[in-house]
């Protein structure tokens, strides 16, 4: 029961900083008091959030190194893309073909992540990250020859080349190494704030269920939980899909935030970038992948003012936080003072 | 003849994956760690390769030997100060601590040398005199009439590699340092009791790691003349890939996994396509893992309970 209340506590302050952040910046976007270099970034924000959160999800919670998220992202980004563009007459309201786009996405995203999880989730360990980012480059290499139109007889798709032949007033969607171009831009923040929050309110309640304990106790022994009867294989697929579908949504949200968007974005480096976040937040620790994510999106941006030196800076950081965090005289100072605040958690 | 043309290109690509993948399966095999920071290694053992010839003017082979001092001490210098204080931590922890040395690398390239593509001169032709009396350049020699074409870079890079590949097995076998590093990737902790010196051990380790990366750099870059901050990366990739093909942690199955990865890669281009070729690669890797998980010549691990 105590342990419940403490999940709740911390569950209940990552919705509240979430909120205030929305609540701080939504008004100063309307007023326009944020400058444009902020206000171009809140939704890539957002979508990397999400993207952070999701990786949380297989690495924090089911234990499992995936270096090919931006895979999922990708399959989101191209699914959550050609939807909004062939709905653009369809549907006339933004924020609907927005929702409609980033449900199309994580279907997809999640679609694939099933496929990808019959043999993946087979494996175990380093062997597990090295097929996760062989299908990340798999993925990105399919997208990178894949062309996909649409005219008056419906969708047509051919590989390599364009042997699409659409009709005259037909509309190219996705042209292979091009990838999409004219994306109508209708990602808002407030679309991605709701995404988060929608993140955040699954993967919450996942971990508090029945399953999400079943995935914890695969990942602190995956023997232990085979023995008392714990259908391993179903498990570890749910949390991964689940994983694949926000990542999905999170492409879509990336996508439409941009006129065009091609394959090579969610490559390799992409993955990598992600799983910093969430390391650098700590492995299960949401509201840490959120302040993450959002800072270290932001800070390459703010090291502007060192040009051409800012990203050998976030290198350096990258290294001393990762040395730092790990020093074990610094972790005993910490460890002296943290059980004091614990105590005083638990008696108020 | 074209196949045996493609058989031969790939072999040579497929050293080149060999040796850099031999760095990688190394330094997991000691360290249990995936050093990302390896592809970029490759890229400054390049760089050192391609100033000490043409802007010093020195000899290719002073240059190739530059290189391997140059790599050798930045991979000594990167274990003692980014890998060394996280011996005890998480592995993922020093994932990506070795990802912030792959970006601090690939940037301090970046500022040094520009993003300007260098063009690398191919260091192994031959000079001769033609009938008109012009200096002319010869890169490789022809068989069966003309049909089949190989250059020296092909045959220095397959020669290069198999040498490099005895000397590491007799290295591991048969000298006392060998030992130790077999010793101290079979138990860290019983290894020290033995009297194994393990924090030298896996500097040496990334030493020659990273001595080995500086020779397939110059390879790379001799065969694929372009050289830019990010040349080390797929390369990188692709031999952590031949790696964990052959089996992390064994050194004939990194010269298997290079070799297969690099026939295969260039056999997809060859007959498949070019530009679905990486995605050939990888689509094998995977079904290969799934039929034998710990890699061609991996040991497989009893789980205990």
């Amino acid at each position: 029961m105590m342990n419940r209340n403490k999940n709740f506590g911390r569950n209940l302050l990552t919705f509240a900083v979430v909120i205030a952040a929305y609540a701080i910046l939504q008004p100063m976007v309307l007023a326009g008091s944020v400058s444009a270099t902020l206000k171009g970034m809140l939704v890539p924000i957002c979508a990397y959030v999400a993207m952070a959160l999701s990786l949380n999800l297989t690495v924090g919670v089911l234990g499992e190194l995936s270096l090919g998220h931006a895979g999922f992202m990708s399959v989101g980004a191209f699914a959550g893309a050609t939807t909004a563009i062939a709905l653009q007459q369809a549907v006339a309201s933004a924020p609907l073909r927005l929702a409609i786009a980033l449900a199309v996405a994580a279907v997809f995203a999640a679609l694939v992540g099933f496929l990808i999880g019959i043999p993946v989730l087979r494996l175990n360990g380093d062997y597990l990250a090295i097929v996760t980012l062989a299908f990340g480059e798999i993925i990105k290499s399919i997208f990178n020859n894949l062309y996909l139109g649409l005219d008056d007889r419906g969708f047509h798709v051919s590989l390599l080349e364009d042997r699409t032949g659409l009709a005259e007033e037909g509309r190219m969607i996705i042209a292979g190494p091009m990838g999409i171009g004219n994306i109508p831009k209708i990602a808002s923040f407030t679309g991605g704030f709701i995404l988060i929050l929608l993140c955040l309110a699954v993967i919450f309640n996942l971990v508090n269920s029945r399953q999400g304990r079943a995935v914890m106790a695969i990942r602190d022994n995956r023997i232990a939980a085979e023995s008392v009867g714990i259908p391993v294989t179903k498990y570890k697929m749910m949390a991964f899909v689940i994983s694949a579908a926000m990542a999905g949504a999170a492409g879509a949200l990336f996508s439409l935030n941009y006129s065009t968007v091609v394959a090579n974005k969610f490559d390799f480096n992409t993955s990598i970038l992600i799983l910093v976040f969430v390391v650098f937040g700590g492995l299960g620790n949401m509201l840490g992948s959120v302040i993450a994510a959002a800072a270290l999106t932001i800070l390459p941006e703010a090291l502007r003012s060192f040009s051409n030196y800012r990203m050998l800076i976030y290198a350096i950081v990258l290294i001393l936080v990762m040395l730092a965090t790990n020093n074990p005289t610094l972790k005993m100072l910490i460890g002296r003072t943290i059980p004091k605040r614990k105590g005083a958690a638990e008696s108020a | 003849m074209g196949f045996l043309g493609f058989l031969i290109s790939g072999i040579s690509l497929g050293s080149i994956y060999a040796i850099i993948a031999l760095g990688y399966t190394m330094v997991y095999g000691i360290a249990k760690m995936l050093n990302f920071a390896h592809g970029d290694v490759i890229m400054v053992g390049a760089y050192i390769c391609f100033f000490a010839v043409s802007k010093y003017h020195l000899p290719p082979l002073v240059g190739v030997l530059a290189a391997m001092a140059v790599c050798t001490a930045l991979g000594i210098v990167i274990e003692k100060l980014a890998y060394k204080p996280l011996r005890q931590a998480t592995s993922l922890a020093v994932l990506i601590t070795a990802i912030g040395v792959s970006y601090f690398l690939q940037n301090a390239a970046l500022l040094l040398w520009t993003s300007s593509p260098k063009v690398f001169s191919n260091p192994f032709i031959r000079q001769t005199v033609n009938e008109a009396g012009k200096k002319i350049k010869i890169t490789g020699f022809q068989l069966f009439d003309g049909q089949l074409r190989i250059s020296y870079v092909t045959v220095v890079t397959i020669v290069v590699c198999l040498v490099i590949m005895a000397a590491l097995v007799l290295f591991t076998g048969k000298t006392k340092m060998g030992k130790a590093m077999r010793a101290c990737s079979e138990d860290k902790g019983a290894a020290q009791l033995m009297g194994i010196n393990v924090d030298t051990t896996i500097s040496v380790t990334f030493a020659i790691g990273s001595g080995l990366a500086a020779i397939a750099g110059v390879l790379l870059c001799s065969a694929y003349p372009t050289l830019v901050p990010t040349t080390g990366s797929m390369p990188g990739i692709k031999a952590f890939t031949a790696a964990v093909f052959g089996g992390i942690g064994s050194i004939p199955g990194a010269l298997l996994g290079g070799l297969l990865l690099g026939i295969i890669e260039i056999m997809a281009k060859a007959y498949i396509s070019t530009q679905m070729s990486d995605a050939v690669v990888f689509l094998v890797l995977i079904l290969v893992l799934l039929v034998k998980p710990a890699g061609l010549l991996g040991k497989k691990v009893r789980e205990k309970v």
